[in-house]
């Protein structure tokens, strides 16, 4: 890990990634459309970062997430893993990265073996990479299982004799169990109760610390993004409209989605008075995105060139940071 | 002062379930004003849901049974009403929106006949105006083009264009009270801030009260006038929203709201936290439900569970510590 922090490569890039899935059409099937969920992406992660990625639901950052863990083999564009390109291989190649590179899912009762012992699921990784023998392995499951916070126990039971949280705890101890440098967490608290939330939340807080992790942390809550992330970048139909740490993005938004995405939040305060902007409609679909900019259809802000040019995520004349995809500001 | 629209006195509800029965709701009483939207507030079960059903007497059945208190809608006793009178009630006087639009309507019917459906049963209307009347509520609800999505079903529309036309469906007979489960947790933010201005507006055209059920604390305080706060089947506190959010008394709420991460919070500081889960329905504490998690918990906490107290005019607590708690925070909030 320290190596890596030393020479200033980033722990991951993505350049101009598009992962684009076939919509199959009529009786034959035939491949007609494509459904561009992620369309030109580009991002760095450095050592130990928490990249936070928000954007509602179908537009394109789970399926970012598994392009990064190469669970999908994207259509275009590149992913750099500590400067080594893994975009096309596989197959044995692509288990070392696999070490490295680890996922921590949303519902933590479809992500996890009903059938399977709390120790069989935790270990499951040491396994497929052939590391230690059993008696190292049970070892290991039982440091993992402190490390998040269930009893030793455990290791003998099954995933419903647990609470969501619990559960979670589990899904994080198999993704933590090969040291792995970076975690994609693809919305890892939305299904749980806010007091279980905030101890899960600290538990990746505490545990980037502990080992150095980076993350690439996805969800459509920009409150918890915000609390965990240094930097934020905000996605809109399978494309990057902002991105700036999260301070910035939270007070001194540009785009206007991301601008009405923030005052479309509900806060916990009976004093605190909203001016909000109500978006018009609905995300358009990703098969047939909007010609130029693809929040033209939506946007309060529109403008003759938005609905034929498309912008380009451009650094803020006034600050190199803060990136922005809007006709706006170029 | 006028009687309150809903008065729920002493509200128990129980389930048999394979291992034995359970109290779901246990002992809860809340009111609603006319024109006023009370905000339920909860973990996972801890019976706000439960709480609506039984009002609306939709408690799947066998299983679910009231087994005490009453539920008052103007002066009339609803645990105990023929279920026939409650058929002309549901969608008349009380109408409910739940969580996940796409199962609360039938995908087989359009959206125009499950619609004048409700106008027909409740409103004796021809069937030429129950469509004029549904088109209508659809426009009303913000649904371009209405007289096009009277024809589609519902998986043509999208997420929140089915939420809206189940409130147009809750709302077709212009009911005194809405009942809204959750209606927005299945959506996306400005999708959920499109559906509560929508619910807000039409309240204010229409003049009902609202009960809005949901775990979200900031909805309850953007939405709502009071605030009842349940745990493991019971009201922890209750008030208005202001002074439950300004001066949270009970532990169980000052937890949820310290847990909450904020806008404005500092990046990666570590969050508050409440320790430990809810205890199961099927072993509650003879004390206090909330105690093992407490960290004010004391010897009388586990004996007994403690009564509702009030603070201040509407502002009342479950929690027999409550007293020494404020002045532990003096002018918290």
């Amino acid at each position: 890990m320290a190596d890596n922090q030393a020479n200033g490569t980033p722990i991951l890039q993505v350049r101009d990634l598009k992962m684009h899935f076939p919509v199959k059409e009529g009786i034959l099937l035939r491949t007609g459309k494509f459904n561009k969920a992620v369309d030109g992406v580009s991002l760095e992660i450095q050592p130990g970062e928490t990249l936070g990625l928000v954007g509602e639901s179908g537009c394109g950052k789970s399926t970012l997430g598994r392009c990064v863990t190469r669970l999908y083999q994207p259509t275009d564009g590149r992913i750099l893993f500590e400067g080594t390109d893994i975009t096309n291989i596989n197959g044995k190649e692509l288990m070392p990265f696999r070490q490295d590179i680890q996922m921590i899912f949303q519902d933590p009762m479809e992500s996890l073996n009903a059938r399977h012992t709390v120790g069989d699921i935790i270990q499951e990784p040491l396994v497929v990479q052939k590391i230690g023998d059993k008696a190292s392995r049970q070892k290991r499951v039982k440091e993992l299982l402190d490390t998040v916070g269930l009893p030793a126990r455990s290791v003998t039971r099954y995933p419903f004799e647990f609470s969501g949280g619990q559960r979670q705890r589990i899904g994080i101890a198999r993704s933590i169990a090969l040291n792995p440098k970076l975690i994609v967490c693809d919305e890892p608290v939305s299904a749980l109760d806010v007091s279980i939330q905030s101890q899960i939340l600290n538990l990746l807080i505490e545990l980037q610390k502990e080992f150095s992790l980076s993350y690439l942390f996805i969800a459509h809550d920009l409150a918890v993004v915000k609390h965990i992330s240094d930097r934020i970048a905000i996605m809109y139909l399978g494309k990057i409209v902002e991105s700036s740490d999260g301070e910035t993005v939270y007070r001194e938004a540009r785009h206007p989605y991301t601008q009405s995405l923030i005052s479309a939040i509900p806060v916990p305060d009976p004093h605190h008075k909203t001016e909000r902007q109500v978006l018009i409609g609905d995300v358009p679909s990703p098969i047939n995105p909007p010609s130029g900019c693809s929040f033209h259809t939506r946007c309060p802000k529109v403008m003759g060139e938005c609905s034929s040019q498309q912008p380009n995520l451009i650094p803020l004349a006034d600050a190199e940071e803060h990136q922005v995809s809007c006709h706006l500001y170029s | 002062m006028p009687e309150p629209l809903l008065t729920v006195d002493n509200l128990i509800t129980e389930f048999d379930t394979d291992e034995g029965r359970v109290r779901a709701v246990d002992d809860v009483s809340f009111a609603v004003e006319a024109g006023e939207t009370v905000g339920i507030v909860g973990e996972s079960g801890c019976g706000k849901s439960v709480t609506a059903l039984s009002i609306m007497r939709l408690l799947p059945q066998p299983m679910g049974q009231i087994v005490g208190g009453e539920i008052r809608l103007q002066g009339e006793e609803l645990t105990r009403v023929e279920l026939s009178r409650m058929e002309k009630i549901r969608g008349n006087e009380i109408g409910m929106v739940f969580q996940e639009p796409m199962t609360a309507l039938n995908p087989v019917h359009t959206i125009g006949r499950q619609l004048s459906e409700v106008l027909f049963l409740h409103k004796k209307i021809d069937k030429e105006q129950a469509l004029k009347e549904s088109i209508a509520m659809l426009d009303k609800v913000g649904i371009p083009s209405p007289d096009v999505r009277m024809g589609e079903y519902p998986h043509q529309l999208s997420g929140g264009m089915r939420q809206r036309v189940v409130i147009a469906m809750a709302l077709a007979c212009q009911p005194k009270l809405l009942i809204a489960d959750e209606p927005t947790t299945a959506l996306d933010v400005t999708i959920q801030a499109q559906i509560l201005e929508l619910i807000k507006d039409l309240q204010n055209e229409l003049g009902m009260s609202v009960i809005l059920i949901t775990h979200d604390l900031g909805v309850i305080a953007e939405t709502s006038q009071s605030v009842v706060v349940m745990y493991a089947g019971k009201v922890a506190e209750k008030g208005s929203v202001f002074d439950v959010f300004d001066n949270p008394t009970h532990p169980y709420t000052q937890g949820l709201l310290a847990s909450i991460p904020r806008l404005g919070t500092e990046p990666k500081s570590i969050l508050s936290t409440i320790d430990g889960m809810v205890p199961g329905l099927l072993d509650l504490p003879t004390g206090c439900r909330f105690e093992n998690r407490c960290s004010h918990h004391q010897q009388i906490c586990t004996q007994s569970p403690p009564p509702i107290e009030q603070i201040v005019e509407q502002h009342q607590v479950s929690c027999f510590e409550w007293r020494n708690i404020q002045q532990e925070l003096p002018g918290s909030g």
